[in-house]
């Protein structure tokens, strides 16, 4: 409490500074929001994407009829006007940093006094042949979901070049539409650079069951096109050409910062910044996907493109900004998706190839939709990450496991206290339990329940 | 996106209706149109004939289409096309649908002389099961149940791959057919008292009035003082124990009709609760409003029986009868459900219910009963507050890390069903830490804003 307090009075001294931050993602909306918690500065946020903040990771939702657009709005329109944060949606074309000023498409401009760029990304075009045909596209930003809906009307047939969380995803859509989906993963199984082979085979079959045409190492080499400049078919790398009207490129995603490619502010992939995410220029701070660690945190990548990463570094540079200089300093990795209808979730470090040091068990279950996966130290036994697939673990619990460095032996035993699966969930610990002291010879047994029972003696 | 009218209008991609399907609707259809021609008075001649068949065609194709529809698709969630398409997302056949079933309500209440012909057709029903005629509230009893029925079954395939909700849905089936169809029926048989078991004051705000309670211990046998002191046993004991061990959860979304009919019919709707600030406010004063204007009936209503009517005189029982049938009756039904397509499914669980005020408040205080949210998980898609039927903003806390702990929750589960990303849980725990209000988001604990 005496630490707030302290924040407070230097922000209270530090009121009035015009604080500008580009990008309404999860990223610029949290800073603006604990900037506005911790000062009184003047707060801008600038988007041309859309007037009010949404969430990215809910474009599938819309396009599938689950949601409407407001409905992804985490925040009520009023949010905005009672928080006095001010809204622009304009396209920023070029950062003056000398003259400390952003500059718009319509030739109009806005100084700053603190520049936060949280732009995010774009997606990845490799230079195919026909990229640019009508129907050829990624899924990103909004206007990406409009052009969606816009391709795929009343087709019948798409393909997807690229198997990760994006390509997925739309595979999902369009299935939802009855499109019939070919999905091209240049891997050897579904997103297999990240997931170990176990669990990434799991997502190969439920894809199939899906009605999803999965082609498993086959790369995109050419887009073809009618006479009206209309995706009609690839080619693949093995010379397959397949018939389509709609072309979906979701092989990754890079940092957004074309805009500002003739600036002072030194960029590489992304915009590059410290572990206070500070640009080479003074008052200028970049985070979110648009960032680019000079030197990552322990364990971390250069480039965080993930909404929670998102999150947390607006949540750190807000204190920095507010006069509290504060480094990144993130805790255990943690990460989830959702393929199809199975539900995954990973906590610490799961790479997809085991290093030297490591070792792991894995449970699955019969059904093929469900697994648990532990990888620890293959010496000292203490845990280093967590999988799972239709099967929920508590956040909290798992953390404090990494934290305290407990073993494979206590996280076997204590499983019931991190299962988070909704009451009458079948319980797979003793089945897990069983596995692992079948194939490690040990006789461990279950330290914890969750049931009714432990209901009335909580 | 709101320019885009493809999104917004009806589904331009409607899912494929294969030949099974279409044998269900045509029976389904088939059976609705038999009863309401027999009911213009053809079908009185042969009643049972008309009755039972139109019944078992209309239910069967029902079923048929249903169990077709869910079980030739791998479970999950089921919320494909809901806002493109038209009965669901307050489009054209919404507003036919609300005010049809409106109709329906008024004509029920008000005009119950013009279902004759249709309350004639359930006389053999009737006959069987109360050993009396049919009158228009066992006409709708009747249909309110088979709706619970028939949805229910439809809930439970569409929401199959959870257990909870498989389990929850046979509850709601379960405590209408017996509690709110069967029971009451046979005890008439029986000459006895017809009496809900599974309603109780202050929903069923009359049966602690000081007239329901004579009549009862007035009966002959033991079997109305039992009534009585069930009443009583559930409303000032059997509450706020089970409320203690697990919210609200265990009448409103697990033994009550009214929730039942809304997580049954009503669940094509449930995404149409209005979940503004704005709704929370009027919300909260509506609905305890209510529960005070019960409190205060009943309490002035003993009062004045104690001092034999030299309080109020006789015009009291008729002014609370009036009142409650305009609050408990009126609301309940004409707004409650006829406006389903329109409002959502709760609005007279939110805005009118006695009983719901009553727990919301065990629920908020005196309650182990929280929904946990997990850690940092949450990506503020908004799919647990969209698909609240209570209207409660879900995501405004499952973002910021903090349980949800708000009075008007019913527990029905669905946001932690529809969540993509397994970050919702309903749980009974602890006291301690049950709110926090303040909490980490896990991953960022050094970054810890303590406001």
């Amino acid at each position: 409490m005496k630490e707030t307090i302290d924040i407070r009075k230097l922000c209270i001294n530090n009121m009035g500074k015009n604080i500008v931050i580009v990008g309404n993602g999860i990223s610029g909306i949290t800073c603006a929001r604990h900037v506005r918690k911790l000062s009184k500065h003047r707060i801008t946020v600038i988007s041309s994407e859309s007037e009010h903040f949404f969430s990215r990771t809910a474009l599938m939702y819309i396009y599938m009829g689950h949601m409407k657009f407001e409905h992804t709005k985490p925040y009520e329109d009023h949010f905005w006007e009672k928080n006095t944060i001010d809204l622009i949606k304009k396209f920023v074309t070029q950062v003056d940093a000398n003259n400390k000023l952003v500059l718009f498409s319509d030739g109009s401009s806005i100084n700053y006094d603190v520049l936060v760029l949280a732009t995010g990304s774009k997606s990845n075009k490799f230079g195919w042949p026909g990229q640019d045909y009508k129907g050829v596209q990624g899924l990103y930003h909004l206007q990406d979901l409009e052009n969606m809906e816009e391709n795929t009307r009343g087709i019948s047939n798409a393909v997807i070049i690229g198997g990760g969380l994006i390509g997925i995803e739309m595979a999902e859509m369009l299935r939802s539409r009855k499109i019939g989906v070919t999905f091209l993963v240049r891997e050897k199984n579904f997103w297999d650079n990240i997931l170990p082979l176990e669990e990434a085979k799991m997502i190969n079959r439920h894809i199939l069951e899906h009605h999803v045409d999965l082609r498993l190492e086959a790369e995109l080499k050419e887009i073809k096109g009618d006479s009206n400049g209309r995706a009609s078919s690839i080619i693949t790398n093995k010379g397959e050409e397949i018939p389509c009207q709609f072309v979906g490129l979701t092989a990754g995603v890079s940092p957004n910062i074309d805009f500002l490619k003739n600036s002072d502010i030194e960029i590489d992939r992304g915009i590059l910044v410290n572990n206070f995410f500070e640009t080479n220029v003074t008052d200028v701070y970049a985070i979110g996907d648009c960032a680019q660690f000079r030197v990552p945190p322990a364990g971390r990548k250069p480039i965080e493109q993930v909404w929670y990463t998102g999150r947390m570094q607006g949540e750190v540079l807000a204190k920095t900004i507010c006069g509290e200089r504060f480094p990144y300093s993130p805790s255990h990795w943690f990460n989830s998706a959702k393929f199809f209808d199975i539900e995954y979730q990973t906590y610490g470090i799961v790479n997809s190839q085991l290093s030297e040091n490591e070792q792991t068990f894995y449970w699955e279950h019969s059904s093929g939709k469900i697994s648990f996966r532990v990888v620890y130290d293959k010496n000292d036994k203490k845990i280093i990450g967590f999988n799972v697939f239709g099967f929920r673990l508590r956040h909290e619990v798992c953390d404090e496991w990494l934290t305290q460095k407990r073993t494979v032996d206590y996280v076997i035993e204590h499983l019931p206290k991190a299962n988070f699966d909704p009451e009458f969930y079948r319980k797979y610990e003793p089945e897990i339990i069983a596995q692992y002291n079948k194939q490690s010879g040990k006789n461990l047994k279950l330290k914890a329940r969750k049931g009714l029972l432990a209901t009335f003696l909580k | 996106m709101e320019n885009n009218p493809s999104i917004s209008i009806s589904n331009p991609h409607p899912s494929g209706v294969d030949l099974i399907q279409k044998t269900g609707l045509i029976l389904f259809s088939a059976g609705l149109l038999m009863f309401l021609i027999a009911s213009t008075g053809t079908g009185m001649e042969k009643p049972v004939l008309f009755a039972f068949l139109s019944i078992f065609l209309s239910v069967g194709g029902a079923f048929i289409y249903f169990f077709r529809k869910y079980l030739t698709k791998p479970a999950g969630v089921k919320n494909d096309q809901i806002w493109q398409n038209s009965l669901t997302s307050r489009g054209v056949f919404a507003w036919l649908f609300g005010i049809i079933i409106t109709g329906f309500y008024v004509v029920l209440y008000w005009f119950p002389y013009v279902l004759e012909n249709m309350i004639r057709l359930m006389d053999p029903l009737s006959k069987l099961i109360r050993g009396k005629q049919a009158d228009q509230w066992f006409l709708y009893g009747t249909l309110y149940t088979l709706a619970i029925v028939v949805m229910g079954t439809k809930a439970i395939l569409k929401y199959r791959h959870s257990n909870y909700q498989i389990i929850r849905t046979s509850s709601i089936i379960f405590f209408q057919l017996g509690f709110a169809y069967l029971i009451p029926a046979v005890l008439q048989l029986f000459n006895q008292p017809e009496f809900y078991f599974s309603y109780f004051w202050p929903l069923k705000y009359d049966y602690l009035f000081p007239s329901t309670v004579s009549d009862l211990t007035n009966q002959p046998g033991a079997l109305g003082v039992f009534m009585v002191f069930w009443g009583g046993m559930m409303t000032f004991i059997a509450t706020p124990v089970l409320t203690y061990f697990f919210g609200k959860r265990w009448y409103c979304s697990w033994v009550c009709g009214c929730g039942g009919l809304a997580n049954t019919a009503g669940d094509p709707f449930r995404q149409l609760s209005d979940k503004s600030l704005k709704a929370w406010k009027i919300e909260r004063w509506m609905v305890y409003s209510v529960l005070v204007f019960i409190v205060v009936t009943t309490s002035l209503l003993w009062i004045n029986s104690y001092y034999q009517g030299a309080v109020l005189g006789n015009i009291s029982e008729a002014f609370a009868k009036t009142y409650g049938f305009l609050i408990g009756a009126v609301f309940s039904g004409v707004i409650g459900v006829g406006f389903y397509p329109i409002m959502g499914t709760r609005v007279w669980c939110r805005f009118g219910c006695p009983m719901a005020a009553y727990l919301g408040i065990l629920q908020k205080y005196f309650s182990k009963f929280r929904i946990t949210t997990n850690g940092g998980q949450c990506i503020s898609c908004g799919n647990c507050s969209t698909y609240c039927e209570m209207g409660i903003d879900v995501r405004a806390y499952a973002q910021k890390g903090q349980n949800i702990v708000r009075a008007s929750c019913v527990g029905c589960g669905i946001c932690a069903t529809v969540c993509p990303r397994g970050v919702l849980n309903l749980e009974n725990g602890p006291l301690k830490g049950r709110v926090n209000d303040n909490p980490i988001l896990i991953g960022n604990k050094e970054a810890k804003i303590n406001l």
